[in-house]
């Protein structure tokens, strides 16, 4: 156990662990200090100066943000002199900051907005003079950057350099110190893999998702068209925290019903393209281990890690399974076996996807996802669940008070082991429930893989299967990834089987998730709280395995054959390509 | 102020190349030493362009990104390739009272680039400086190592016609 410190915090005493910071000392006594900058582990750089406290004996107000206890330190956090620097400090950032605010995406959850709202500025305009105006860069298929918003607070530089990506950075210096990428490219022009962890790291309304909203509207309001929504597993888990409800609150049937009132004309589930993920996968899984094909076999659920292996690892594309992710499998059966099914045609359809996920809007343009041809994208719109939100804002609806309904089948159905594909281990674990039993050729009485499950950036195990060492791990975060794939590109280490998501903490943690403010996300489990709604709904599921899932079993029988058919690789398969030399990086 | 970046074609020869990968060779995987290896990349090229901040990058295993922060820091990387006549003008406090903006104005009309560029034929580049010491002779521009002193903007055609060659 580590040394205690006793320090004296507004008249209060409190003993920390040595090492804490001031912020941390205040935090167990209730006391929050507002911070800007500052990212727990990540950004810890006391660049903004709003966490400033008053130390006795120091010589001036320190920022608590990094400063470490010392016995008997006596701290105020709160005096006149505190609030009065505070507010300043914002005042400057507000002198040269675009405050459209009433018409901002950010309007209601930016931390600079609420700073000023608590601290009492009175004039945002009472340092106004030379405005730096920089345009505002459209280019990326899934976000918008939008300087004249930025705070340089640098959150998103850390967040895109944990990712192993850092096409984001400081340019130039002094008033001209902006955000930006490599000789201030476009972000359609680097090696960005999508993924939106700048933006859930944003505090304002410098970086936001491509809206894709108004599309939906128009599609539910066109009535040549049949509109069908499926919504990813991770959404159910955080949608809920955009109308005030607890982190970790599964709002699956409010979802659906919102979903419905929205004008949707079929409300299905991505879990059950996750189930077929897992058939089409798990017998990639064995034919590869059985007929000497490449491995390890890795997932190919994350359009976040998809582009990150084509732009950084294009060595370990073969690797990749050739499965399509369940959104694109989902896409593909709707235009194909559904439509056929219903006597629709495919460009009838406008097939919309409900996701955590930023890449995703990247994903559904790629090349090879047109599965009912003549150009026809397997899916045409692709939201996050921060724009699924706003459509229920903007229409009306009062979510808290919605009853909870049932997905519209037959595509509703699905497994416990589809669910937690929104969790990091959530898609090893649902692709063991399968491949194990089909390797055992027995039914097995536990389906609980404990082992993968847990937010740690990497896991490993080795499993007995039918006699066989079989050597799984999974990752989560594109550093975690990296790191991996070096020691199996050189030898060092061997896998049969590996996942990876893009996101830290899988896609509960994806760039389109609902946005925490950094004093949660520092100090809250925010992925192993969602994860854990997911694994409350797989573990209350009746059916456990993928295999298990009726309308699977339906499909295959009715139309695919079996997994891995030519026709079932014509629809559920794709290609990959190297993209490494077409991007700065 | 913000840093101009050229558009000029780079044009690195394999020589070059080969004395970079050298400096690299000898720092590889001691990312501390990112910022000496762009001083050497900058002494072997003249400047950083894109081409040379991307082979400093993939060499010492940083984003390009960082190399090019680093470069828009320090005023001492250029981003644009120094001409065979290096034409600095003073706008230090002594020589800007003196007059040295309009100088420099009067280059840039008479070379056609403004501070922080070249001329397509690699003759001229043109920067404004800070003080070199020589605020007795304000206002100051100097030529490679030559320096001109008490000047006025009639001097300037006559100055730039020595260097035609």
């Amino acid at each position: 156990m580590s040394e205690m410190i006793n320090v004296k915090i507004n008249g209060m005493d409190v003993s920390v662990p040595d090492g804490s910071t001031i912020l941390e000392a205040a935090r167990a006594l209730g006391i929050e200090i507002p911070t800007l900058c500052h990212m727990k582990n990540s950004n810890e750089i006391a660049a903004c100066r709003i966490c400033v406290v008053e130390v006795k004996r120091a010589r001036s107000l320190v920022a608590s943000c990094v400063y470490p206890v010392t016995e008997g330190m006596e701290i105020e956090t709160n005096t006149l002199r505190v609030q009065n620097a505070r507010k300043k400090t914002l005042e400057l950032i507000l002198s040269t900051h675009n405050r459209k605010c009433l018409s901002c995406v950010r309007s209601g959850s930016c931390e600079l907005q609420t700073l000023c709202h608590d601290l009492g500025v009175e004039n945002e305009g009472v340092y106004d003079g030379a405005k730096p105006v920089y345009e505002i860069d459209y280019s990326a298929p899934h976000m918008v950057r939008d300087n004249n918003k930025c705070i340089l607070c640098r959150r998103c530089v850390a967040a895109c350099s944990a990712q192993h990506v850092g096409v984001i950075g400081v340019n130039d210096r002094g008033f001209d110190t902006h955000i930006g990428s490599a000789f201030d490219k476009q972000l359609n022009e680097v090696a960005c893999i999508s993924c939106g962890q700048c933006i859930v790291n944003c505090p304002t309304g410098a970086l936001y998702e491509k809206d894709d909203t108004d599309k939906v509207f128009a599609a539910l309001g066109d009535p040549t068209k049949t509109i069908i929504v499926q919504t990813a597993p991770a959404v159910r888990a955080a949608l809920g925290e955009s109308f005030g409800l607890p982190i970790g609150t599964n709002v699956t049937g409010k979802m659906v019903a919102a979903l419905r009132r929205l004008g949707f004309d079929k409300v299905f589930d991505t879990d059950f393209s996750a189930d077929l993920t897992i058939m089409e996968e798990g017998t990639e899984f064995i034919d590869r281990v059985k007929n000497g094909g490449k491995l390890p076999l890795i997932t190919s659920c994350s359009p976040g890690w998809i582009k990150f292996c084509e732009m950084y690892h294009p060595d370990m594309l073969e690797n990749i399974s050739t499965c399509k992710s369940p959104q694109q499998m989902f896409g593909a059966i709707i235009k194909t076996w559904y439509a056929e099914k219903n006597g629709l045609s495919p460009k009838d359809i406008v097939s919309v996807s409900v996701m955590p996920c930023t890449a995703k809007k990247f994903e559904i343009g790629r090349e090879d996802q047109s599965a009912a041809g003549e150009g026809i994208p397997d899916l045409d719109i692709t939201i996050t669940t921060r724009e699924l939100a706003r459509m229920i804002e903007r229409a009306g609806i009062n979510f808290n008070m919605l009853p909870d309904e049932q997905y519209d089948n037959p595509l509703g159905e699905a497994s416990g082991a589809a669910v937690i594909f929104g969790a990091t281990g959530g898609v090893m674990e649902a692709a063991l429930r399968t491949v194990v039993e089909v390797l055992e050729g027995k039914e097995m009485g536990n389906v609980d893989y404990e082992v993968v499950r847990g937010t740690a950036p990497f896991k490993a195990a080795t499993l007995n299967v039918a006699g066989m060492d079989v050597k799984v791990a999974v990752v989560s975060g594109m550093e975690a990834a990296h790191e991996l794939l070096k020691k199996v590109e050189s030898g060092e280490e061997q896998y049969h089987f590996i996942e990876i998501m893009g996101c830290p903490g899988g896609c509960v943690n994806g760039g389109g998730q609902p946005i925490q403010p950094a004093s949660v996300r520092s100090f809250t489990d925010i992925k192993g709280l969602r994860a854990s709604a997911l694994y409350s709904d797989d573990k209350a599921n009746k059916i456990r395995k993928s295999h298990d899932n009726p309308m699977i079993k339906e499909l295959y029988k009715e139309f695919f054959g079996e997994p891995g058919s030519h026709l079932a690789h014509n629809i559920l398969h794709t290609t990959y390509k190297d993209r490494s030399k077409d991007y700065i990086k | 102020m913000k840093k101009r970046i050229s558009n000029l074609p780079f044009t690195g020869t394999p020589e070059q190349e080969a004395k970079l990968k050298a400096v690299i060779a000898e720092n590889k995987g001691q990312k501390s030493m990112l910022l000496s290896v762009m001083q050497e990349a900058q002494g072997i090229y003249g400047y950083l362009p894109l081409e040379v901040q991307t082979m400093v990058a993939e060499g010492m295993d940083v984003p390009v990104e960082e190399v090019y922060g680093i470069a828009t820091f320090y005023a001492q990387f250029a981003l644009t390739p120094k001409g065979k006549y290096k034409i600095s003008v003073c706008l230090g406090t002594a020589c800007y009272v003196k007059g040295s903006q309009s100088l420099l104005d009067k280059i840039t009309e008479i070379i056609g680039i403004g501070p922080d560029e070249c001329t397509a034929d690699g003759k001229y580049s043109l920067e404004a400086c800070r003080c070199i010491g020589a605020c007795g002779l304000a206002p100051v521009l100097t030529v490679n190592e030559d320096v001109y002193g008490r000047l006025t903007n009639k001097d300037v055609a006559g100055i730039l016609k020595k260097y035609i060659d």
